[in-house]
Protein backbone atom coordinates (compact mmCIF):
# COMPACT_ATOMS: atom_id res chain seq x y z
CA UNK A 1 0.00 0.00 0.00
CA UNK A 2 1.63 3.50 -1.35
CA UNK A 3 0.40 5.01 1.55
CA UNK A 4 2.21 3.12 4.29
CA UNK A 5 5.15 2.58 2.46
CA UNK A 6 5.28 6.37 2.28
CA UNK A 7 5.06 6.89 5.69
CA UNK A 8 7.71 3.98 6.33
CA UNK A 9 9.93 5.67 4.31
CA UNK A 10 10.21 8.50 6.24
CA UNK A 11 11.46 6.02 9.42
CA UNK A 12 14.00 3.42 7.72
CA UNK A 13 15.57 2.45 10.68
CA UNK A 14 12.80 2.76 13.53
CA UNK A 15 11.94 -1.11 15.01
CA UNK A 16 8.55 0.07 15.83
CA UNK A 17 6.02 0.42 13.66
CA UNK A 18 4.47 4.00 14.12
CA UNK A 19 0.90 3.90 15.52
CA UNK A 20 -0.03 5.79 12.42
CA UNK A 21 1.27 3.02 10.06
CA UNK A 22 -0.48 0.42 12.12
CA UNK A 23 -3.49 1.43 11.75
CA UNK A 24 -3.05 1.62 8.00
CA UNK A 25 -2.52 -1.96 7.93
CA UNK A 26 -5.28 -3.24 9.91
CA UNK A 27 -7.13 -4.20 6.76
CA UNK A 28 -4.49 -5.70 5.06
CA UNK A 29 -3.83 -7.75 8.40
CA UNK A 30 -7.72 -8.63 8.90
CA UNK A 31 -7.04 -9.97 5.45
CA UNK A 32 -4.49 -12.13 6.05
CA UNK A 33 -2.17 -9.93 3.05
CA UNK A 34 0.16 -9.03 5.51
CA UNK A 35 4.04 -10.59 4.14
CA UNK A 36 4.80 -12.89 7.87
CA UNK A 37 7.53 -10.35 8.46
CA UNK A 38 5.55 -7.35 8.99
CA UNK A 39 2.73 -9.45 10.47
CA UNK A 40 5.25 -10.01 13.38
CA UNK A 41 5.83 -6.45 12.99
CA UNK A 42 2.10 -5.88 13.27
CA UNK A 43 1.84 -8.19 16.24
CA UNK A 44 4.35 -7.02 17.94
CA UNK A 45 3.85 -3.38 18.40
CA UNK A 46 0.26 -4.16 19.47
CA UNK A 47 1.08 -6.20 22.48
CA UNK A 48 2.93 -2.98 23.41
CA UNK A 49 -0.07 -0.85 22.71
CA UNK A 50 -3.55 -0.13 24.13
CA UNK A 51 -4.78 2.14 21.97
CA UNK A 52 -3.87 0.14 18.72
CA UNK A 53 -5.25 -2.67 20.23
CA UNK A 54 -8.73 -0.91 20.99
CA UNK A 55 -8.36 0.64 17.54
CA UNK A 56 -8.01 -3.21 16.35
CA UNK A 57 -10.98 -4.37 18.13
CA UNK A 58 -13.05 -1.21 16.92
CA UNK A 59 -11.92 -2.32 13.06
CA UNK A 60 -13.54 -5.50 13.98
CA UNK A 61 -16.74 -4.44 15.17
CA UNK A 62 -17.45 -1.83 12.57
CA UNK A 63 -17.28 -5.51 10.31
CA UNK A 64 -19.81 -6.58 12.84
CA UNK A 65 -21.80 -4.06 12.80
CA UNK A 66 -22.55 -3.53 9.09
CA UNK A 67 -23.26 -7.35 8.77
CA UNK A 68 -25.87 -6.75 10.81
CA UNK A 69 -27.46 -3.49 8.81
CA UNK A 70 -31.10 -4.91 8.33
CA UNK A 71 -32.73 -4.04 4.69
CA UNK A 72 -34.90 -1.35 4.04
CA UNK A 73 -38.75 -2.89 4.01
CA UNK A 74 -40.44 -2.54 0.79
CA UNK A 75 -42.96 -0.36 0.73
CA UNK A 76 -46.47 -1.39 -0.13
CA UNK A 77 -46.30 0.06 -4.26
CA UNK A 78 -42.91 -1.99 -4.57
CA UNK A 79 -44.28 -4.82 -2.82
CA UNK A 80 -47.05 -4.45 -6.48
CA UNK A 81 -44.64 -3.64 -8.37
CA UNK A 82 -42.16 -6.38 -7.88
CA UNK A 83 -45.42 -8.74 -7.79
CA UNK A 84 -46.46 -7.74 -10.87
CA UNK A 85 -43.24 -7.94 -12.02
CA UNK A 86 -43.04 -11.46 -11.10
CA UNK A 87 -46.34 -12.25 -12.86
CA UNK A 88 -45.44 -10.70 -16.23
CA UNK A 89 -42.12 -13.45 -16.52
CA UNK A 90 -44.93 -16.05 -15.50
CA UNK A 91 -46.91 -14.96 -18.47
CA UNK A 92 -44.12 -14.33 -20.90
CA UNK A 93 -43.47 -18.66 -21.05
CA UNK B 1 -26.81 -18.97 2.69
CA UNK B 2 -29.17 -21.47 3.49
CA UNK B 3 -32.17 -19.25 3.73
CA UNK B 4 -31.54 -18.31 0.04
CA UNK B 5 -31.55 -21.99 -0.88
CA UNK B 6 -34.64 -22.71 0.36
CA UNK B 7 -35.98 -19.88 -1.05
CA UNK B 8 -34.58 -20.13 -4.53
CA UNK B 9 -35.46 -23.97 -3.88
CA UNK B 10 -39.12 -22.12 -3.83
CA UNK B 11 -38.67 -19.96 -6.42
CA UNK B 12 -37.32 -23.14 -9.11
CA UNK B 13 -40.87 -24.47 -8.11
CA UNK B 14 -43.10 -21.82 -8.95
CA UNK B 15 -43.60 -19.68 -5.09
CA UNK B 16 -44.80 -15.75 -6.24
CA UNK B 17 -44.15 -15.32 -2.61
CA UNK B 18 -40.42 -16.71 -2.63
CA UNK B 19 -39.86 -13.86 -4.98
CA UNK B 20 -40.93 -11.24 -3.37
CA UNK B 21 -39.45 -12.66 0.21
CA UNK B 22 -36.02 -12.26 -2.01
CA UNK B 23 -36.89 -9.27 -3.01
CA UNK B 24 -37.38 -7.78 0.24
CA UNK B 25 -34.26 -9.58 1.24
CA UNK B 26 -31.57 -7.80 -1.53
CA UNK B 27 -33.70 -5.00 -2.94
CA UNK B 28 -32.18 -2.33 -0.94
CA UNK B 29 -28.35 -3.10 -1.07
CA UNK B 30 -28.75 -3.86 -4.92
CA UNK B 31 -30.37 -0.27 -5.01
CA UNK B 32 -27.93 1.44 -3.01
CA UNK B 33 -24.78 -0.72 -5.09
CA UNK B 34 -26.58 0.19 -8.54
CA UNK B 35 -26.77 3.66 -7.49
CA UNK B 36 -23.28 3.53 -7.17
CA UNK B 37 -22.57 3.31 -11.15
CA UNK B 38 -25.85 5.70 -12.55
CA UNK B 39 -26.78 8.84 -11.99
CA UNK B 40 -30.51 8.47 -10.60
CA UNK B 41 -32.69 7.02 -8.33
CA UNK B 42 -34.94 6.11 -11.21
CA UNK B 43 -32.83 4.47 -13.32
CA UNK B 44 -31.05 2.76 -10.39
CA UNK B 45 -34.63 1.32 -9.56
CA UNK B 46 -35.18 0.17 -13.74
CA UNK B 47 -31.61 -1.55 -13.58
CA UNK B 48 -33.03 -3.61 -10.24
CA UNK B 49 -36.05 -4.75 -11.78
CA UNK B 50 -34.24 -5.52 -15.00
CA UNK B 51 -31.92 -7.09 -12.97
CA UNK B 52 -34.70 -9.00 -10.75
CA UNK B 53 -36.36 -10.07 -14.53
CA UNK B 54 -33.04 -11.57 -15.81
CA UNK B 55 -32.89 -13.83 -12.52
CA UNK B 56 -35.80 -15.18 -13.38
CA UNK B 57 -35.14 -14.96 -17.19
CA UNK B 58 -31.97 -16.78 -15.89
CA UNK B 59 -32.78 -19.10 -13.45
CA UNK B 60 -33.52 -22.56 -15.66
CA UNK B 61 -29.81 -22.10 -16.49
CA UNK B 62 -28.21 -20.79 -13.06
CA UNK B 63 -26.56 -23.78 -11.90
CA UNK B 64 -24.93 -22.79 -8.72
CA UNK B 65 -21.32 -23.13 -8.80
CA UNK B 66 -21.57 -19.56 -7.75
CA UNK B 67 -23.96 -18.29 -4.66
CA UNK B 68 -27.57 -16.66 -5.27
CA UNK B 69 -25.93 -13.55 -4.20
CA UNK B 70 -22.93 -13.13 -6.30
CA UNK B 71 -24.98 -14.13 -9.07
CA UNK B 72 -27.50 -11.66 -8.47
CA UNK B 73 -25.16 -8.89 -8.12
CA UNK B 74 -22.85 -10.08 -10.57
CA UNK B 75 -25.97 -9.35 -12.91
CA UNK B 76 -27.09 -6.05 -11.28
CA UNK B 77 -23.43 -4.79 -11.69
CA UNK B 78 -22.79 -5.37 -15.11
CA UNK B 79 -26.41 -4.19 -15.77
CA UNK B 80 -25.55 -0.77 -14.10
CA UNK B 81 -22.53 -0.67 -15.74
CA UNK B 82 -23.88 -0.92 -19.09
CA UNK B 83 -26.88 1.43 -18.47
CA UNK B 84 -24.77 4.01 -16.25
CA UNK B 85 -22.13 6.44 -18.05
CA UNK B 86 -19.58 4.91 -15.14
CA UNK B 87 -16.96 3.33 -17.82
CA UNK B 88 -16.56 6.87 -18.85
CA UNK B 89 -15.32 8.46 -16.07
CA UNK B 90 -11.83 7.67 -15.03
CA UNK B 91 -11.83 5.15 -12.58
CA UNK B 92 -9.29 6.38 -9.52
CA UNK B 93 -7.80 3.16 -6.75
CA UNK B 94 -9.31 5.50 -3.81
CA UNK B 95 -9.65 8.53 -2.31
CA UNK B 96 -5.60 8.81 -0.57
CA UNK B 97 -7.29 9.97 2.61
CA UNK B 98 -5.40 8.33 5.68
CA UNK B 99 -7.60 5.69 7.66
CA UNK B 100 -7.41 8.13 10.87
CA UNK B 101 -7.39 11.85 10.84
CA UNK B 102 -3.48 12.67 10.95
CA UNK B 103 -4.15 15.38 13.79
CA UNK B 104 -4.64 12.57 16.33
CA UNK B 105 -1.06 11.53 15.88
CA UNK B 106 1.99 13.56 17.24
CA UNK B 107 5.43 13.52 15.77
CA UNK B 108 6.85 10.59 16.18
CA UNK B 109 3.59 8.58 14.67
CA UNK B 110 2.22 7.52 17.98
CA UNK B 111 -1.20 8.59 19.06
CA UNK B 112 -1.81 11.97 20.25
CA UNK B 113 -5.51 11.41 20.67
CA UNK B 114 -6.09 7.75 20.95
CA UNK B 115 -9.46 6.25 20.47
CA UNK B 116 -12.10 5.79 22.76
CA UNK B 117 -13.73 3.05 24.37
CA UNK B 118 -16.89 2.12 22.52
CA UNK B 119 -16.86 -1.45 21.55
CA UNK B 120 -19.25 -3.69 23.74
CA UNK B 121 -21.40 -0.34 24.09
CA UNK B 122 -22.55 0.48 20.75
CA UNK B 123 -25.55 -1.72 21.11
CA UNK B 124 -26.17 -0.85 24.42
CA UNK B 125 -26.13 2.74 23.74
CA UNK B 126 -28.37 2.88 20.62
CA UNK B 127 -31.08 0.54 19.17
CA UNK B 128 -30.51 -1.67 17.03
CA UNK B 129 -32.71 0.13 14.06
CA UNK B 130 -31.06 3.13 15.00
CA UNK B 131 -27.57 1.83 14.46
CA UNK B 132 -28.58 0.31 11.05
CA UNK B 133 -29.51 3.55 9.98
CA UNK B 134 -26.39 5.22 11.01
CA UNK B 135 -24.77 2.94 9.22
CA UNK B 136 -26.59 3.00 6.02
CA UNK B 137 -25.92 7.02 6.19
CA UNK B 138 -22.50 6.10 6.60
CA UNK B 139 -22.29 4.03 3.76
CA UNK B 140 -23.96 6.18 1.47
CA UNK B 141 -21.54 9.18 2.54
CA UNK B 142 -18.65 6.37 0.98
CA UNK B 143 -17.19 7.41 -2.39
CA UNK B 144 -18.77 5.08 -5.25
CA UNK B 145 -15.96 2.25 -4.88
CA UNK B 146 -15.83 2.03 -1.28
CA UNK B 147 -19.33 1.91 -0.76
CA UNK B 148 -19.29 -1.24 -3.39
CA UNK B 149 -16.89 -3.08 -1.78
CA UNK B 150 -18.17 -2.50 1.82
CA UNK B 151 -21.92 -3.58 0.93
CA UNK B 152 -20.64 -6.31 -0.58
CA UNK B 153 -18.07 -7.63 1.41
CA UNK B 154 -19.50 -6.32 5.47
CA UNK B 155 -23.30 -5.98 5.42
CA UNK B 156 -24.27 -8.95 2.51
CA UNK B 157 -20.87 -10.71 3.75
CA UNK B 158 -19.68 -12.28 -0.02
CA UNK B 159 -15.91 -13.50 0.47
CA UNK B 160 -12.83 -11.16 -0.98
CA UNK B 161 -12.96 -13.55 -3.99
CA UNK B 162 -16.85 -12.85 -5.33
CA UNK B 163 -16.71 -9.43 -4.09
CA UNK B 164 -13.71 -9.28 -6.83
CA UNK B 165 -15.89 -11.64 -9.29
CA UNK B 166 -18.99 -9.21 -8.83
CA UNK B 167 -17.31 -5.99 -9.16
CA UNK B 168 -14.33 -7.05 -11.71
CA UNK B 169 -11.39 -5.33 -9.59
CA UNK B 170 -7.88 -7.21 -8.01
CA UNK B 171 -7.61 -8.45 -4.76
CA UNK B 172 -5.20 -5.44 -3.59
CA UNK B 173 -7.20 -3.04 -5.36
CA UNK B 174 -10.38 -4.75 -3.08
CA UNK B 175 -8.32 -4.17 0.52
CA UNK B 176 -7.45 -0.63 -0.25
CA UNK B 177 -11.00 0.19 -0.97
CA UNK B 178 -12.54 -1.93 2.06
CA UNK B 179 -9.87 -0.34 4.06
CA UNK B 180 -10.97 3.17 3.03
CA UNK B 181 -14.56 2.64 3.49
CA UNK B 182 -14.29 0.29 7.01
CA UNK B 183 -12.02 3.51 8.51
CA UNK B 184 -15.04 5.74 7.90
CA UNK B 185 -17.49 3.49 9.17
CA UNK B 186 -15.30 3.11 12.32
CA UNK B 187 -14.71 7.09 12.52
CA UNK B 188 -18.16 7.53 12.11
CA UNK B 189 -19.16 4.97 14.76
CA UNK B 190 -16.79 6.33 17.25
CA UNK B 191 -17.69 10.03 16.41
CA UNK B 192 -21.09 9.17 17.32
CA UNK B 193 -20.36 6.45 20.32
CA UNK B 194 -17.15 7.36 21.60
CA UNK B 195 -17.71 11.31 22.65
CA UNK B 196 -14.32 12.47 21.46
CA UNK B 197 -14.82 14.36 18.14
CA UNK B 198 -11.86 13.44 15.53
Amino acid sequence: MSFVSGLLRFRPRSRDLPCQVVVEMVTDYLEGALPAAERRRFEAHLAGCPHCTEYLAQMRETIRLAGRITPEDLTPQMRADFTDLYRHWRSES
Amino acid sequence: MDADGSLLRRLRDGDEQAFVALVERYHSSMLRLALSFVSSQAIAEEVVQDTWLGVLRGLDRFEERSSLRTWLFTILVNRARTTGAREARTVPVADAGPAVDASRFGPSGAWAVPPEHWVEQAENRIDAAKLSELLRGGLDGLPDRQREVVLLRDVEELSSAEVCEVLAISEANQRVLLHRGRSRLRQLLETELGGEPR
